[in-house]
């Protein structure tokens, strides 16, 4: 596998940061994610040296949750919620939808880089479902009309 | 100057409210009127989102849903002194849907800015804590305790004996820890405290802190809810500035501390223990019980974990007293539950009552049935790992005691609609391959069983040995119920089953098999 560049600074200034809260892990985990989109494999003898952990034992974590990820994600990263009701709404059309609209499945990035898609279950936009999430952003009552609009505005936004 | 308010609530936003507010702020300076912009939470009433209100000298009057090219028109039409317009709907709070409800944990919620310790204050704020300072703490827990109030995450367990145990077991340093993992599909109304007003949870854990001689909280809040997440750190910040929490609470020389740790996408973690797991940084594995978390909790200290509606119903219990809050109700299920009525549903949205309304006249009064028009077949209460409920069973009160008795769970008070063109055995599928993806691994029942469950229910679908299969299923079931060491695995049967027992047709079934 071809090593891919990341910021190394930043990820010594999380961890420096972080590493004396109680508990520090998932913060400096969230804190690299955030910085850098993703968790680079080979940060994790220098995260393991500062919380005076294994490396299977910060590997292990990294791997149980679903939200961290080892591998840079595209520009924006869109969670589809895949919950019970989001399902009584049809997200099971919007899902299809979307997945041959940007020609990828769960878990890949379109090869332009612009899109990554994750699934989640519930964003707690219930009571608008079906929903996403993309950024920060949740969008409710999705359709696939309003899924081209948000990804053709997001497109043009980017270019 | 006129106030004007848009919700800045996420599912609110989700639907255009930014950009309403904006055209309103854009819209006012071209015609020269002032207004005063407050970004609310949301009322609950999601359907008619974005809600804009305009405080008038005869109250709070309401239009929605407005999108940004209906603002031009509210203002000409004069809806800056509450005038009558396409999209007004009269005073906000006596809109059916919201004066028919008793808000007592809900009661800033859409009303205050959620982030102004000021208008917090303004409207009975902190008069919990005021009153929780006078006394000692086996008082609060008193008061607490005859509230009768039950804990709202799921497990309905009393939250004051909770806090006597924690209470009554020395140790030099003691935590709260507030569970805002709000997993369950179908539920919102911790995101909707957090971000509409997070200070009255904020009160609540001091007040719990307090109670115990907890001096350190954290909430654990979903990765999901980064709005909640935003609102929490604002008012968290303001409170500690304004001296209701820090090192000297209002001169009392108490000290209290509070801080937000965001999850990772984890279901488990909701679970209490596996909660604490993680708070440690580590992986999300459920602990054995004992110890409980009153006695060994978090860093092995004596830990009070309790749901975010849970704390955030203390203040109001210490402010009015407990036999207040517990004259609300039914039997054992004394207060309010802020129910949460989801998918499928043409009125989806929170509602605040006491115990004991039923679930029929919560989907048809509040809900006013599907939202496709087509008739409702099945409701999901208690999130993914609560029972699918057929027509027949509409007239159970909520009560916990009363879904307990036929095999279902009221759980955190989330409710999913699903029409007559949901397919049951896909439903139990799902939640099958729900517990498969979440398993924390620790048994095998749960991290085994779910897949082969998963596998089991394909067959039944693809009509392979059905009758061998349907009987594989339903031992499984009972293996996963009996061999569990949490919910997640022991309770997924309830999904699976109820939807195979009350919908045997849509599993190739023809008689209707009995209720496990
Ligand atoms: C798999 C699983 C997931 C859970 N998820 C949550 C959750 O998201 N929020 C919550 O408050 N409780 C959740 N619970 C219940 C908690 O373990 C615990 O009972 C609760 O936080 C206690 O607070 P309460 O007494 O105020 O309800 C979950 C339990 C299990 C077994
Ligand atoms: S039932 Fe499942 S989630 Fe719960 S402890 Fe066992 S393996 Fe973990
Ligand atoms: S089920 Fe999709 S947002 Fe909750």
């Amino acid at each position: 596998m071809t090593q891919t560049e990341w910021d190394r600074d930043a990820v010594t200034e999380v961890i420096e940061q972080k590493k004396s809260m109680p508990g520090a892990l998932l913060p400096i985990l969230h804190g690299i994610q955030d910085r850098i989109g993703f968790i680079p494999e080979d940060a994790v003898p220098q995260i393991a040296k500062a919380l005076n952990l294994s490396r299977a034992e910060v590997h292990g974590v990294i791997s149980f949750y679903h939200y961290f990820r080892t591998t840079p994600p595209g520009k924006r990263t869109i969670h589809l919620c895949r919950a019970e009701s989001c399902q009584a709404m049809n997200s099971e059309a919007l899902e299809a939808h979307i997945k041959t609209r940007l020609g990828i499945d769960y878990h890949e990035t379109t090869a332009d880089g612009a899109f990554s898609l994750e699934p989640v279950y519930c964003l707690g936009n219930c009571a608008c479902s079906p929903s996403m999430m993309i950024g920060h952003e949740v969008h409710g009552r999705v359709t696939p009309q309003s899924f081209d609009a948000i990804v053709n505005e997001l497109r043009e936004f980017a270019a | 100057m006129t106030t004007v308010y848009v919700p800045r609530d996420s599912s609110a936003l989700g639907l255009g409210a930014e950009r309403v507010a904006g055209a309103i702020q854009m819209e006012a300076a071209k015609r020269n009127l002032p207004i005063d912009l407050v970004r609310n939470g949301s009322r609950g009433l999601y359907w008619l989102e974005p809600l804009v209100e305009v405080a008038t000298p005869a109250g709070r009057i309401a239009y929605g849903p407005v999108q940004p090219g209906d603002v031009a028109g509210l203002f000409d039409a004069g809806f800056l002194e509450g005038k009558a317009h396409p999209l007004c709907l009269g005073a906000t709070e006596e809109i059916p849907y919201l004066k028919n409800q008793e808000r007592l944990t809900f009661a800033r919620v859409g009303i205050t800015d959620p982030v102004s310790l000021d208008d917090y204050l303004a409207h009975d704020g902190y008069r919990g804590l005021r009153n929780a300072l006078g006394l000692d703490p086996a008082a609060i827990v008193e008061e607490v305790t005859a509230s009768g109030l039950r804990g709202r995450g799921g497990a309905a367990f009393p939250t004051g004996i909770k806090w006597r145990t924690v209470l009554n077991t020395p140790a030099e340093q003691k935590y709260i820890v507030c569970n805002a993992d709000e997993g369950d599909s179908g539920t919102f109304s911790d995101r909707m405290i957090m971000e509409g007003d997070p200070f009255v949870l904020i009160e609540g854990m001091t007040i719990a802190g307090l109670a115990v001689g907890a001096t350190q909280g954290y909430i654990y809040l979903r990765v999901e809810y980064p709005h909640a997440d935003a609102a929490l750190n604002q008012a968290i910040a303001a409170a500690l500035e304004a001296g209701y929490l820090g090192d000297d609470i209002l001169g009392s020389g108490r000290r209290f501390h509070l801080e937000v740790r965001l999850g990772a996408g984890a279901y488990v973690c909701g679970e209490e223990t596996a909660l604490m797991e993680s708070i440690e940084g580590k992986r999300g594995m459920v602990r054995f019980k004992p110890p409980l978390p009153a006695i060994e909790g978090l860093f092995g200290q004596p830990t009070v974990v309790n749901n975010v509606i849970s704390l955030a119903s203390v203040p109001i219990i210490l402010d009015k007293g407990g036999k207040y809050y517990a004259d609300y109700g039914m039997g054992r299920s004394r207060g309010t539950l802020p129910l949460q009525l989801a998918g499928n549903v043409k009125r989806p949205g929170l509602i605040e009552k006491a115990f004991g309304m039923t679930l029929r006249e919560l989907l048809y009064d509040y809900g006013g049935g599907s939202a496709s028009g087509r008739p409702i077949r099945a409701v999901q209460v208690g999130g993914p790992l609560g029972s699918f409920m057929p027509e027949s069973q509409f007239d159970t009160p909520l009560d916990y005691e009363a879904f307990s008795a036929i095999w279902a769970v009221l759980g955190h008070g989330g409710v999913v609609v699903f029409d007559d063109t949901v397919d049951m055995a896909k439903m139990a599928r799902y939640a099958m391959e729900f517990c498969a993806i979440e398993s924390c691994g620790k048994c095998t029942p749960c991290r085994i069983g779910s897949t082969r469950g998963v596998e089991v229910i394909d067959r039944i679908i693809d009509d392979q040995d059905r009758a061998k299969n349907l009987a594989l299923l339903r031992d499984l079931g009972d293996t996963m119920l009996a061999g569990s060491l949490c919910a997640l695995g022991g309770m997924t049967p309830y999904p699976v089953l109820s939807a195979l027992n009350h919908f045997p047709e849509d599993f190739g079934e023809k008689s209707v098999a009995q209720v496990a």
